[in-house]
């Protein structure tokens, strides 16, 4: 599985209120939601984000709240993956849950710069900077977890 | 190597004589929690899986308490889509509008967890429960979805920091205090993936609302679970209300630890976290001087009975400073009937305080007290993230009852030792 994109920038600490705030969590429809993703922190990346493009955060990316609604917008809005330094331990459980592809690699956080074009190999983990031609080696998911998102999620894994 | 208590109830949930830090394992369950957000989506995914049966009515516990008494339409669906549910698996611990609490105050109270659980809730504050001496841990609607229909969940067993407390807390400050403390210290990632074991002689001291909202806070330092001791308070609370016989786990003498914290409560002082991280901690006293525009008492975090017996003694017989209001929210129906019992709703409302039926309301922005742009609030919540409770451009300082209470008399951040005088 692989994805390229644009790459969106982001700070240390980016919660899940930020992502989707509460008070548009009266409704279930990613659709719906998904109007919202980042929205008081990038109001306009919904406007600007294409399918594929990944973001590129810091420490701790997806704190606070357990809501899933938080990597499923990120997913509905076209997003291909996000690279961060370190993910709170809910939020990368979730995006494993819905299969939002997302990898830890503190040196492609910190160099890749926002608008650069990133090509992502998920098999391998290598992430490619296409602007800077750099290269960056993420640990691919351990193998009990790839099979989670090999088989389609969590629940169809159960159906097994 | 021995097992911290966490690691020895993860290895009993899933049948193994031992486990380690790092280990893959998949865990029985004792209880699956959703509320009136999590648990629509957990519906969906559960029958989008094609799932028809829950494995133990008895085990899964829905409460709606977020956008309860319903705060719109919207919310109103969704809050049918749990009752619907609920009834046609006739889940046994189902909560609406006249039973609910906020579900972190509510499940403790009404016995339905217990020492030596094994729990997972979609809500990250499902972490409270380490209070009891329980292993519980929030997570997604999937989680959820699958939990209810396998009574399993995956877990990767965590590291542990150690927490040894010693000494007792001065008059003034309490369990908010302490964890803020903490969070200052260790960083919102500072537990990142781990367990954090409170242990010490300092325990004794604490009372168990303290230790409820001190586990409560674990997930804002990124931590898994947080996890105190089965002692004789622990017991004594138990007694006569908890639905299962507790099964107490001690760690081995020779447990690892990443790291141990040594923390004196003598030495804690009434903390405030400014604005947008729980990190961002200073003594309130160095707060002076900061105009707030609301108060808001209440939440899974402190909502109970003693952080309204705090209010009370604090706001009784005097007045909300002018141009401040202040919101008060008992977190369950037993703990406002008291309030109403006790005199202390009539208090409240004469210091010019309203006060709400239980809901998670204002704490992360759904209702019952949003803040326009520049609007500065201090809360007993948990978060101040931007945005939180209301606008962008508003500011969350988060802080114990005590504090919140001293602060809505003077229009201020104060140190509740002002109020005293």
């Amino acid at each position: 599985m692989k994805t390229q994109g644009k790459a969106f920038k982001y700070p240390d600490n980016v919660d899940t209120d930020v992502i989707i705030p509460a008070c548009y969590l009266n409704t279930t429809d990613p659709q719906e939601l998904a109007k919202h993703c980042m929205e008081d922190i990038d109001p306009d990346y919904v406007n600007r984000v294409a399918p594929g493009d990944v973001m590129v955060a810091g420490w701790n990316f997806g704190c606070g709240s357990s809501r899933e609604h938080a990597p499923l917008v990120i997913k509905t809005c076209g997003t291909g993956c996000v690279i961060a330094k370190s993910f709170a331990r809910i939020f990368y459980r979730n995006a494993i849950n819905i299969g939002l592809p997302i990898l830890e690699c503190e040196a492609a956080a910190d160099e890749i710069a926002s608008g650069d074009r990133v090509s992502i190999d998920f098999d391998t983990g290598v992430i490619m900077d296409v602007t800077t031609g750099k290269t960056y080696q993420a640990e691919p998911f351990p193998p009990f977890i790839q099979n989670i998102i090999a088989k389609g999620g969590l629940l169809a894994s159960l159906k097994e | 190597m021995g097992m911290t208590m966490t690691q020895k109830i993860l290895a009993s949930h899933a049948g193994l004589p031992s486990v380690s830090a790092g280990q893959l394992i998949q865990a029985k369950l004792d209880l699956v929690l959703g509320n009136d957000i999590t648990t629509p989506v957990a519906i969906n995914e559960f029958r989008k899986a094609g799932f028809d049966t829950v494995f133990d009515r008895s085990r899964i516990a829905i409460v709606l308490d977020h956008f309860v008494p319903n705060k719109d339409i919207k919310a109103a669906e969704q809050s049918k889509q749990c009752r619907d549910f609920a009834c046609a698996h006739c889940v046994s611990h189902f909560y609406d509008v006249g039973k609910m609490g906020i579900e972190h105050a509510l499940l403790p109270e009404q016995g339905v967890v217990t020492a030596g659980d094994c729990i997972i809730g979609a809500d990250s504050h499902t972490c409270t429960y380490g209070a009891l001496g329980a292993f519980s841990t929030g997570v997604g609607s999937t989680d959820m979805a699958a939990g209810m229909a396998t009574g399993m969940a995956w877990f990767k067993v965590p590291a542990a920091i150690r927490f040894h407390l010693t000494g007792s807390l001065p008059a003034n400050v309490s369990g908010k205090d302490v964890i803020l403390t903490i969070i200052g210290k260790i960083g919102v990632d500072g537990a990142l993936y781990r367990s954090m074991e409170f242990t010490g002689p300092g325990v004794a001291s604490l009372s168990m609302d303290d230790r409820f909202c001190i586990c409560n806070m674990a997930i804002e330092a990124g931590a898994k679970n947080g996890i105190f001791p089965v002692d004789s308070k622990t017991m004594a609370y138990m007694e006569g209300r908890c639905e299962r016989a507790p099964v107490v786990f001690t760690a081995d003498p020779d447990a690892e630890y990443e790291r141990t914290i040594e923390i004196d409560l003598s030495k804690i002082v009434p903390t405030v976290a400014c604005p947008h991280l729980p990190e961002n901690t200073r003594p309130t006293s160095q707060l002076g001087g900061v105009r707030i525009d609301q108060v808001v008492i209440g939440s899974c975090t402190n909502g109970r009975m003693e952080d309204m017996e705090t209010a009370y003694h604090i706001l009784k017989g005097r007045t909300v400073a002018p141009g401040v209001r202040c919101i008060i929210i008992p977190a369950t129906m037993q703990i406002y009937r008291a309030c109403v019992q006790r005199g202390y709703v009539t208090a409240f409302i004469d210091a010019g305080a309203v006060v709400s039926t239980p809901t998670c309301g204002p704490c992360l922005g759904g209702y019952m007290g949003i803040l326009a742009a520049g609007e500065r609030c201090v809360a007993t919540t948990n978060r101040n993230f931007v945005g939180r409770m209301g606008h962008v451009d508003s500011e969350v300082y988060l802080a114990s009852p005590a504090t919140a209470a001293a602060s809505a008399l003077t229009g201020y951040i104060t140190d509740p030792k002002e109020a005293a005088k």
